[in-house]
């Protein structure tokens, strides 16, 4: 009882999760999910697991990370909720309680590396990213790509510089993400 | 002026103002306010004993001013306003502290609840000081009322009141009677043929020696006050000498103009001048003016077709025998004056081309639930056979519920009818095509009426596909060779947690019921209020749901909110009731809390007239000033407040009574 | 018109250079100055948003207090950081403890802001402040004869901030049909291409691609036009992967709606960058160039 009612009030005070009281199951979201078919709990479960508590099993599970943020669910939802949100909250409690499932998806891996980047140069090297990515997770398969990498570089489209921002810039950007995360959680 | 002596009396009401205010301590407290000569606290003041205590204090103590602290005025002020008067003192000597909606109620903190109790009875009691004796007044009723819709809610009501001897008004908008009812196939959960079971009520209505009907009729203006209203109606020009058509339809047959039946819901199609439906009441037809050519030509100094009047002469095909066509009817504009109103004008159908991704209007055979009941309808335009578009028969369908209901994008509301008409909609499915896989895609099942969950347990073994699930989306972009030329509905089946897609023929949106697109309007004209759904605010949602704030107006049916048959008939009586009850008192009693305004300083501004939402001012045109129908005025004090000459006092709300229950706070 | 200029990790020196370049060049034909935001950071699109919510907010807080100091809209090319914008102005006004939160972190770098910038996408000002008269009045090249497939995605629509259909969206079309081209008929219009996870679980990106591909060519459209570079991307990039796994052979254009206008502005390579397109629009456009 104690856990139920803590795990839907921790997944409330996320922005966008205090949906997850008025869900009435109708289906909706997951009929809507282009990927709901490859999670291993629709949509609706999901919300119907966190509100019965199942708190360790909703956040190990690699739903929310087929996730494609298209809000097709939000736009539909009869309760108003917006399980993309809902999703994104549950990522980010898994993220900090490292449970996010590295073994079976790499989605999270891949938003590390981004998040890596984007932390420490305020930028999205492309290049950088992607090559960071795949030697963290799988080298070969990267490899696999290598025609992609190529026709890429023969249009022009990959650069190899990376943008950064001015040295107050990034100074002031550094301040601003320290003092969130200290607000919010951990990196 | 008279010697005040004032009695306070708190109540506990129970535990619901004694667990959050000491009500004893209040008492004590108002023993000691200015002029206060008695001052208790009792358990239950409405009760016969305690009101027995009020009245006993008035004779023994001489009061003259009565304070009771407890519930809202709007529970017991008639209760205590009468225990005075029985005492022999005049019931405006009252006033109400509400210490229970206004303080228990909404507070926790009961030292900071009792002290917020005693400024109540503060002000109460300085206001009380100030009360002048008032007379209530009774106007007679005029015994005649004012139905306004003839669906199956006007209709019952009118029939009862007509059977008691008085005489009915019927309004209805279109040509004729019978509203939504009349286009229903089966009704549940018996499965009478709608029609059936309405049409000799209709009969009675159209013949009944009380009830005139006044059918292709709108009512455009509504004055006046309960027992005493003046409606002006107007009767649109049908363009037929009624008293000389006699129904025949031959026009109908050889009018050359065809366009989309309304009452087909656009599935079928009438000529220009035409019955609605076989059925209708009255038996006549009506030429509609936007489409006629004749009519048309008019405009533009044209005269041409008159096909219904003169025939087609060179086939020897005759016009109207009778000579009922005449094209030069104008609207008729009616004055009637009626004691009670009962507004029954229905629902509107929600139109789910908003919801794009449910395919209406872009999508073949996706159609609403009128729409099926039309197609379902033996008389319908596919004379009851289901058929798509093409002709052919569908092989499977699936019934979508909440289609515009429960649904925060469009109405948050649940429309109660539609989890049973959808079940309807399945028995006749498998009714008529037996070899078809139907489909109920529903969130929950409402099934709460007399003999509903049996009609569903009844569709249960009608071999039904019960799929608990709101559908996502209609597509018709295949994925598979068995999806090719398909609706396909996508939805999760949430009792096996699975994502389906289920290839379709046809789909037939249970869509909500909405108010009307005329709501606002007749808001106005009524002087009703809406509720945050947009239907007619009832008095109260539990103890007075036909009767609204306006008194003497009524409302019934689907205009007050979505309902079945049963309990839409069960209201038009009960309105018919209320109404009769009045009727057979011969005169009510109308509120003495009105303004009234003091000729002396009235400057003739006008302004009072502009805002009086009651229309209850005049202007004296020889006198030069205005003056208030204390009949009509319902005391809300819009011109005491708006009077820059300050002419205007409400009674029972002087500035001197209002000044001293602020002062009554503050101390 | 003036505007403040969010162009966005991928529009700016990303893969999607050419939509940057693009978008300013058609901008500038049509009288509307985009002045780049000095110093912007990235908005930390979804990665950012799922793994820490007020760190998501504190990213495009600042860029949007950098702009509330010119006082403009902010206008973006790209789908995702107008998500990621918008969400932030709708949750300081609907979270007030989010806000404190947020007012707290852009305080440690000296800035403030009051949730007054309005955050726009570029179809938008093109097709609602300049209007599709005066995108039409500055064709130079009518491209009759054109069959696109306007595709839109998910975040230019969705969630609601006002701008579109969230599920059946017009203005893409009607741009097309004011230069001239038929935009055709396309069901899946506004639905998922895949998004990031083409990098993580790139089959069900190329499945999606893939279904958007056939539905734009079995409705005749000779290429498609995209208001977003990761769409772009996945569909243009990935064309050929898309190709290797389904045995298919298609060789749509994946134009950047700026690169359409350019060419029917009369436009050049220069500006327009259509050597970055993997998919070559050469054949297609030859007869507009």
């Amino acid at each position: 009882m104690e856990q139920r009612k803590n795990f839907v009030e921790e997944i409330s005070a996320i922005p966008g999760g205090e949906g997850i009281r008025l869900c009435i199951q109708c289906g909706t979201c997951t009929a809507s999910c282009p990927n709901a078919d490859k999670m291993e709990y629709t949509p609706s479960e999901i919300i119907a697991l966190a509100r019965a508590g199942y708190r360790h099993e909703v956040l190990s599970s690699h739903s929310m990370w087929y996730c494609l943020s298209c809000y097709l669910c939000t736009v539909r939802c009869p309760r108003g909720i917006n399980p993309t949100e809902l999703m994104h909250a549950l990522e980010s409690i898994a993220t900090k309680e490292g449970l996010s499932p590295h073994h079976r998806t790499l989605t999270p891996a891949m938003y590390r590396s981004f998040t890596d980047f984007v932390y420490s140069l305020g930028s999205l090297p492309e290049l950088g990213f992607m090559t960071w990515y795949y030697l963290l997770t799988n080298p070969l398969r990267g490899l696999r790509l290598m025609p992609v990498v190529l026709s890429l570089i023969r249009h022009g489209r990959l650069s190899v510089k990376a943008r950064r921002l001015t040295p107050e810039g990034t100074k002031q950007l550094k301040a601003i993400v320290e003092k969130a995360e200290a607000l919010g959680g951990a990196h | 002026m008279e010697e005040r002596r004032i009695g306070v009396y708190v109540c506990h009401c129970g535990s619901n103002i004694a667990d959050t205010v000491d009500c004893a301590q209040v008492a004590e407290y108002a023993k000691d306010l200015p002029n206060v000569v008695v001052s208790r606290d009792y358990k239950y003041m409405c009760s016969e004993p305690g009101q027995n205590l009020i009245k006993d204090d008035i004779k023994q103590n001489k009061l003259n001013r009565v304070v009771v602290a407890s519930c809202s005025p709007r529970m017991h002020e008639p209760t205590f306003r009468r225990a005075l008067q029985d005492a022999g003192l005049n019931q405006y000597f009252f006033e109400m502290a509400n210490i229970r909606e206004h303080c228990s109620w909404v507070h926790t903190d009961r030292a900071a609840a009792t002290q917020k109790a005693k400024a109540l009875v503060s002000a109460a009691v300085r206001r009380v000081y100030h009360h002048e004796p008032l007379e209530a007044r009774e106007v007679p009723v005029n015994p005649n009322v004012l139905v306004m819709g003839g669906g199956v809610a006007g209709i019952q009501a009118a029939i009862e009141v007509a059977d008691s001897g008085n005489l009915v008004y019927l309004v209805e908008k279109e040509p004729s009677i019978g509203g939504h009812m009349a286009m229903f196939d089966k009704t549940f959960p018996t499965l009478d043929c709608a029609a059936c079971i309405l049409t000799p009520k209709m009969t009675i209505a159209g013949q009944h020696p009380n009830i005139k009907l006044l059918s292709y009729s709108e009512v455009e203006d509504v004055s006046g006050y309960i027992g005493n209203f003046k409606v002006r109606i107007k009767k649109k020009a049908r363009f037929i000498d009624e008293d000389k058509c006699t129904g025949c339809g031959r026009c109908q047959e050889i009018c050359p103009t065809k366009v989309a039946s309304e009452f087909e819901q656009g599935l079928g199609q009438r000529k220009a001048v035409y019955k609605p439906f076989p059925q209708a009441v009255p038996n006549k037809v009506v030429i509609d003016a936007v489409n006629c050519r004749h009519l048309k030509g008019r405009a533009q100094g044209k005269d041409i077709c008159r096909i219904c009047q003169k025939g087609i002469p060179n086939k020897s095909i005759a016009g109207c025998e009778t000579g009922a066509i005449n094209f030069d009817q104008k609207d008729e504009i009616l004055e009637v004056d009626v004691g009670n109103i009962i507004v029954a004008t229905g629902f509107q159908q929600f139109d789910p081309s908003v919801i794009y991704q449910y395919g209406y209007g872009h999508l073949p055979n996706v159609v609403t639930g009128l729409q099926f009941e039309r197609i379902s309808n033996a008389s319908g335009p596919t004379n009851g056979e289901i058929l798509l578009a093409s002709g052919k028969k569908p092989e499977a369908v699936a019934i979508l519920h909440c289609v515009g209901s429960r649904d925060a994008n469009y109405h948050k509301y649940c429309s109660r009818v539609c989890c049973m008409y959808s079940l309807k909609y399945s028995h006749l499915l498998r009714e008529k095509l037996p070899d078809a896989d139907v489909y109920q895609l529903y969130i929950d099942m409402r099934c709460a009426g007399s003999g509903y969950e049996e009609f569903y347990e009844r569709l249960q073994e009608e071999g039904v596909n019960f799929i608990r699930g709101r559908a996502g989306e209609i597509t018709d972009t295949a994925e598979s060779p068995e999806e090719k030329d398909k609706l396909i509905v996508l939805v999760e089946d949430t009792l096996v947690r699975r994502k389906r897609r289920l290839p379709v023929d046809m789909v037939i949106l249970s869509c909500a019921l909405k108010p009307r697109a005329d709501t606002e309007k007749m808001a106005r004209t009524f002087g009703l209020s809406r509720k945050a759904d947009g239907f007619f605010l009832e008095k109260h949602p539990k103890l007075d749901p036909v009767a609204t704030v306006t008194d003497g107006v009524f409302i019934v049916g689907c205009c007050q909110g979505p309902k079945d048959i049963p309990d839409t008939v069960a209201q038009a009586s009960a309105a018919a009731a209320r109404a009769l009850a009045l009727i057979s008192k011969g005169k009510v009693e109308i509120e003495a809390a009105t303004a009234t305004i003091d000729e002396e300083h009235c400057a003739g501004c006008k302004v009072c007239i502009e805002l009086c939402p009651f229309k209850a001012i005049s202007y004296d045109e020889t006198k030069k000033v205005s003056r208030v129908n204390e009949a009509v005025c319902k005391g809300c004090g819009v011109c005491v407040a708006a009077c820059p000459s300050g002419a205007i006092k409400g009674k029972h709300f002087t500035d001197e009574q209002i000044m001293s229950e602020i002062e009554g706070v503050l101390v | 018109m003036k505007a403040s200029y969010f162009p966005g990790c991928s529009s700016s020196e990303g893969g999607a250079k050419a939509y940057g370049s693009s978008s300013q060049a058609v901008s500038k034909v049509l009288d509307t100055e985009l002045v780049e935001l000095e110093d912007w950071n990235c908005c930390g699109s979804t990665p950012y948003s799922s793994f820490d919510e007020l760190t998501s907010l504190a990213l495009s807080a600042r860029n949007l207090a950098l702009a509330k100091k010119k006082g403009k809209d902010l206008v973006t090319p790209c789908s995702s950081c107008y998500v990621m914008l918008n969400r932030t102005n709708a949750y300081l006004k609907q979270y007030p403890k989010v806000k404190a939160q947020v007012d707290e972190a852009l305080a440690a770098g000296g800035l403030r802001y009051n949730g007054t910038v309005r955050v726009r996408h570029l179809l938008d000002v093109f097709v609602n402040d300049i209007g599709y008269d005066a995108i039409t009045a500055k064709v130079k090249k009518n491209l009759a004869g054109l069959k696109v497939a306007a595709y839109y995605g998910c975040q230019v629509v969705r969630p609601k901030f006002g701008f579109d259909h969230p599920e059946n969206p017009q203005s893409l079309d009607k741009l097309i049909e004011s230069l001239g081209g038929e935009a055709v008929s396309f069901p899946l219009k506004s639905r998922c291409c895949g998004g990031s996870l083409v990098i993580s679980e790139e089959n069900i990106a190329l499945d999606l691609s893939r279904k958007l591909l056939d539905s734009a060519r079995s409705n005749g459209a000779e290429c498609i036009a995209t208001v977003c570079p990761l769409c772009q991307t996945n569909l243009d990039v990935y064309q050929s992967r898309v190709n290797k796994k389904f045995n298919t052979d298609f060789k749509i254009p994946i134009l950047f709606f700026t690169q359409l206008m350019g060419i029917a502005f009369g436009l050049g390579e220069k500006e327009l960058g259509f050597k970055t397109n993997i998919v070559s629009a050469g054949k297609v456009l030859a007869k507009y160039a």
